[in-house]
């Protein structure tokens, strides 16, 4: 069963319904006590990284879930979060990835934020893009990128250059883009993830 | 490549939807969400519900749609009509609405976009603009194209994205309803001037005008109604005929 951390950082009704409709059980990780209970995590989160990251450390939840060692998925910002630093709020981060997250640079033709359906191209072997068509289009919406770094770099996506669409270390994955949103191999990655 | 976004767009009152609706296969076309789940099988990239009612009701039965949406529908999707504070908007996002859409209420009290903006952040905020041509000028108007305002159409939508506007959703009611084609000079010159993404409307009415709105203007999506509800183009047919054309889109 997955438990979603609830630290306070945007709605998760789009997830919970994603995961409803797929029949995938999930329950809330509001303390550390309550994370034995599941078998693997989502991070998730919208808006501000900085603010995010300073909501998830007044619940007190940071050092548990640095030393998580079950399957563990960030989404956006929750993807983010794992990095070590982002450029929105001059913030350091959980940096379970020593990577950075950066601002879009203003460039003609490319507008911010990066938003609507981008093609994402899987570069390693990897459970999470199981049965998912290299190519395939995923729904994105970020002013903020994680840089491309072919250590932790699980699938890229190019928006005004490559950057990482979903990133990998161990039992860490975290993915820019919504797979709530993301038609149907947005809830073949949640299928995939959940079978990890 | 970011794909260009087809849209369609429902209205809806009092929880049902409006105008004619002609897809076969549906059980109840009135029930925007199984019209909303029958144009994302089809591969529609994104959905906006425009709510008309005006009953006091209104937000309760918003609500209620959002979360039925939200259910059901595996792509993002918007919600307009009405919004005029933060609590409406909180309690759509908290629904599982994607964005949300202000007009009327933007214009009379512009700072309602830096607050939402600020709350939400700019990708919950979509600023729909209604333009209509007087003399020379394109001129804002409200009340879905009935009232003209003092403002120039261009200029409020530069104030609208300098205050947090995610989107712009930009109308052209001289063009809305003919089936003549987007109104796409006047496109091209508000989609240079901001770096956020526009979403075109009004005009649409053969494959053709989505061909043209995408090569001449390079808007980043575009939003139409009655060609799609009466079937007269169907989504998978568009977005062939837009691929043949070099005009990246998503296929499902």
């Amino acid at each position: 069963m997955i438990g979603i951390i609830r630290y306070g950082a945007g709605n998760i009704f789009s997830l919970t319904a994603t995961l409803d409709r797929l029949g995938i059980a999930y329950g809330m990780v509001n303390t550390e006590a309550d994370l034995p209970q599941y078998d693997r995590y989502i991070i998730p989160g919208v808006g501000h990284a900085g603010a995010a990251m300073h909501k998830l450390e007044s619940t007190g939840l940071v050092p548990a879930i640095k030393a998580l060692d079950k399957p563990t998925l960030g989404i956006c910002v929750g993807m983010q979060l794992l990095t070590s630093y982002s450029e929105e709020g001059d913030s350091n981060l959980l940096g379970l990835f020593p990577i950075k997250t950066m601002k879009f640079p203003q460039t003609d033709g490319f507008k911010v934020p990066h938003t609507g359906w981008n093609q994402v191209f899987p570069e390693k072997e990897n459970p999470l893009f199981t049965n998912i068509p290299t190519g395939s289009h995923f729904y994105f919406v970020h002013s903020y990128f994680i840089e491309y770094e072919p250590l932790y770099t699980l699938s890229s996506t190019n928006y005004i250059h490559p950057f990482s669409a979903s990133i990998w270390r161990d039992n860490f994955y975290g993915v820019q883009f919504h797979p709530e949103k993301s038609g149907t191999y947005g809830e073949q990655l949640l299928k995939n993830f959940s079978q990890i | 490549m970011l794909s260009k976004r087809i849209i369609p767009c429902l209205d809806v009152k009092d929880g049902r939807t409006v105008k004619g609706v002609n897809f076969v296969d549906l059980r109840d076309a009135g029930d925007p969400v199984e019209l909303a789940w029958n144009y994302s099988q089809q591969g529609a990239d994104e959905l906006v519900f425009l709510d008309i009612s005006a009953t006091v009701e209104k937000r309760k039965t918003l609500v209620e749609l959002v979360k039925a949406v939200a259910r059901q529908i595996n792509i993002p999707f918007t919600i307009g009509g009405g919004i005029t504070e933060i609590a409406d908007a909180d309690a759509l996002l908290n629904a599982g609405a994607d964005k949300i859409s202000i007009n009327s209420a933007a214009v009379r009290n512009p700072q309602l976009i830096d607050d939402l903006a600020k709350a939400f952040g700019v990708q919950f905020v979509i600023v729909a603009v209604d333009t209509r041509v007087m003399g020379d000028k394109n001129i804002v108007h409200l009340n879905g194209g009935r009232l003209p305002t003092e403002r120039q159409t261009l200029e409020w939508i530069l104030e609208a994205e300098s205050r947090g506007a995610g989107e712009i959703l930009l109308t052209s009611m001289d063009h809305d309803g003919t089936k003549a084609g987007f109104d796409n000079p006047f496109l091209t010159q508000v989609n240079n001037a901001v770096n956020i993404p526009v979403i075109a409307s009004g005009g649409a009415g053969s494959v053709q005008h989505f061909v043209d709105v995408f090569q001449k203007s390079n808007v980043d999506a575009a939003l139409a109604a009655s060609v799609f509800h009466y079937g007269e183009i169907l989504i998978p047919d568009l977005k062939k005929v837009l691929k043949q054309n070099d005009i990246e889109v998503r296929e499902v």
